[in-house]
């Protein structure tokens, strides 16, 4: 009888539903913690590269506030902050670069109260191997070409690739790359310096371990 | 048996040079050694987990209902894989990225399930997964290796991701250079690598063919006729 067929199948099918399902459950559970440890310790790893641990003494990563402001990006961006005996020390601000070579390049900059830059690193980006990837700290050690300087409206156009008139190098075939990361970074050592106070005010509101970027 | 599979998964019926199947993540993860090998492991450990469950589970399931049960074992196993990935390789699973969840997508594996598994014991089942397995990730390491060598001059970059911290110093540079062979890196390159490959191999089994039609000659010269009247 073909309905007793269609019942037989419907259970089959359901009793692999649940224990596929259930392994699942199971793994998810089982690495949960580990996953996490691991987001969080990649994040910290980050934030300790643009701003260096002796300049802070709270919990940086859990520290944090989303913003969504148009000098940084399109998306609402994380922004962490860094206090020493409960001063304010430094901000690191996460910004994308829209007019990158091949899209957008996401990076996160260390900024310190004063306004000079303690850090800028690439999260992601889709830039042509060999060219535009020298933006990466594991090709080229360009990006340190940042530390040190800080944004002054009135040099702004020192705030560009040599090309253009700057004081940043850019790299041999490529320039659009470099152009861009340099664009947004002054955007954003710009936006920072208007806004610290209220950066630094807000109270905390982004979730604990939230995997900005993670999940494309 | 078991050396027929042996042949067959490597060489004779390899899932990437003669089935020409999984290609999108062949060719997208195969700038370098590491990130092959990633992948490759990644799909040998599904084909052997996925092959296993089906073997177990052929005379259970009825063949009308029998697609979307392996749909949902390789898609179990694939999010395991991932999970486990996620967890233990943090930096290899950041470099694969949305490869690992594409496994699902790889005909392989449910080629291999309905073609194979569906109809054997579970030892046979779960060995032809390996040795799929192996000659998937065979094809990209040799495919990986090549561009990366052509590329950036090295071997082995990066092997910390899947190896830990002390395969560092694994990196073997055999040249440097300012300006790497894009067309190597780039998707283009994986294509025409693929293409070389299939065409070796294709030289390799004709002088192969070449030899065995020879000693066949030999024997059909010998052969005694019998005559009948």
């Amino acid at each position: 009888m073909p309905l007793n067929s269609i019942t037989k199948n419907g259970l089959i099918l359901t009793g692999f539903a649940l224990v596929t399902t259930g392994l699942i459950a199971i793994t998810f559970d089982g690495t949960k913690q580990r996953i996490d440890e691991q987001r969080a310790k990649k994040k910290l790893a980050t934030l300790n590269e643009v701003i260096p641990p002796a300049l802070y003494d709270n919990q940086l990563y859990l520290d944090c506030i989303t913003i969504d402001a148009s000098a940084l990006g399109d998306e609402p961006k994380s922004i962490y902050r860094a206090r020493q005996n409960g001063n304010d020390a430094a901000l690191a601000v996460e910004f994308t670069a829209p007019d990158g070579y091949s899209g957008d390049i996401d990076l996160i900059a260390g900024v310190a109260v004063n306004g000079e830059v303690l850090g800028v690193r690439v999260l992601s980006h889709q830039e042509t191997p060999g060219l535009g990837d020298k933006i990466e700290m594991s090709v080229s050690d360009w990006m340190l070409s940042f530390n040190g300087k800080s944004y002054d409206e009135d040099q702004a156009k020192r705030w560009q690739v040599k090309k253009d008139g700057g004081q940043f190098d850019q790299f041999t075939g490529a320039t659009i790359t470099p152009r861009a990361v340099v664009g947004s970074v002054a955007r954003t050592l710009a936006y920072v310096e208007a806004n610290q106070h209220q950066l630094f005010n807000t109270p905390s509101n982004c979730r604990a371990a939230a995997p900005t970027g993670g999940q494309h | 048996m078991f050396k027929q599979l042996t042949i067959d998964g490597l060489w004779k019926n390899n899932p990437a040079l003669v089935q020409l199947l999984g290609l999108c993540p062949l060719l997208a993860v195969t700038s370098s050694v590491i990130n092959g090998l990633g992948l490759g492991l990644a799909t040998a450990l599904v084909l052997i987990g996925s092959n296993a469950t089906v073997s177990i589970i052929r005379h259970w399931v009825t063949p009308a209902i029998r697609i979307p049960v392996f749909v949902m074992i390789i898609a179990a196993f694939v999010t395991i894989v991932q999970l486990l990935m996620n967890a233990f390789t943090y930096e290899l699973y950041l470099a694969l990225g949305i490869f690992i969840p594409l496994i699902v997508t790889n005909c392989a594996i449910i080629g291999r399930a309905e073609a194979f598994a569906s109809k054997n014991p579970l030892p046979v089942s779960a060995f032809d997964g390996l040795m799929m397995g192996l000659g998937f990730t065979f094809i990209l390491v040799v495919l990986g290796g090549l561009r990366e060598l052509l590329g950036n001059g090295t071997l082995l970059n990066g092997a910390e991701r899947l190896f830990g911290a002390g395969a560092e110093s694994w990196k073997v540079t055999v040249f440097t250079t300012e300006h790497p062979f894009l067309l190597a890196i780039l998707p283009p390159g994986a294509f025409l690598g693929m293409g070389l490959l299939i065409a070796v191999k294709n030289v390799i089994d004709k002088k192969m063919a070449e030899k065995a039609a020879a000693s066949e000659i030999k024997t059909v010269v010998r052969a005694r006729v019998t005559a009948e009247s």
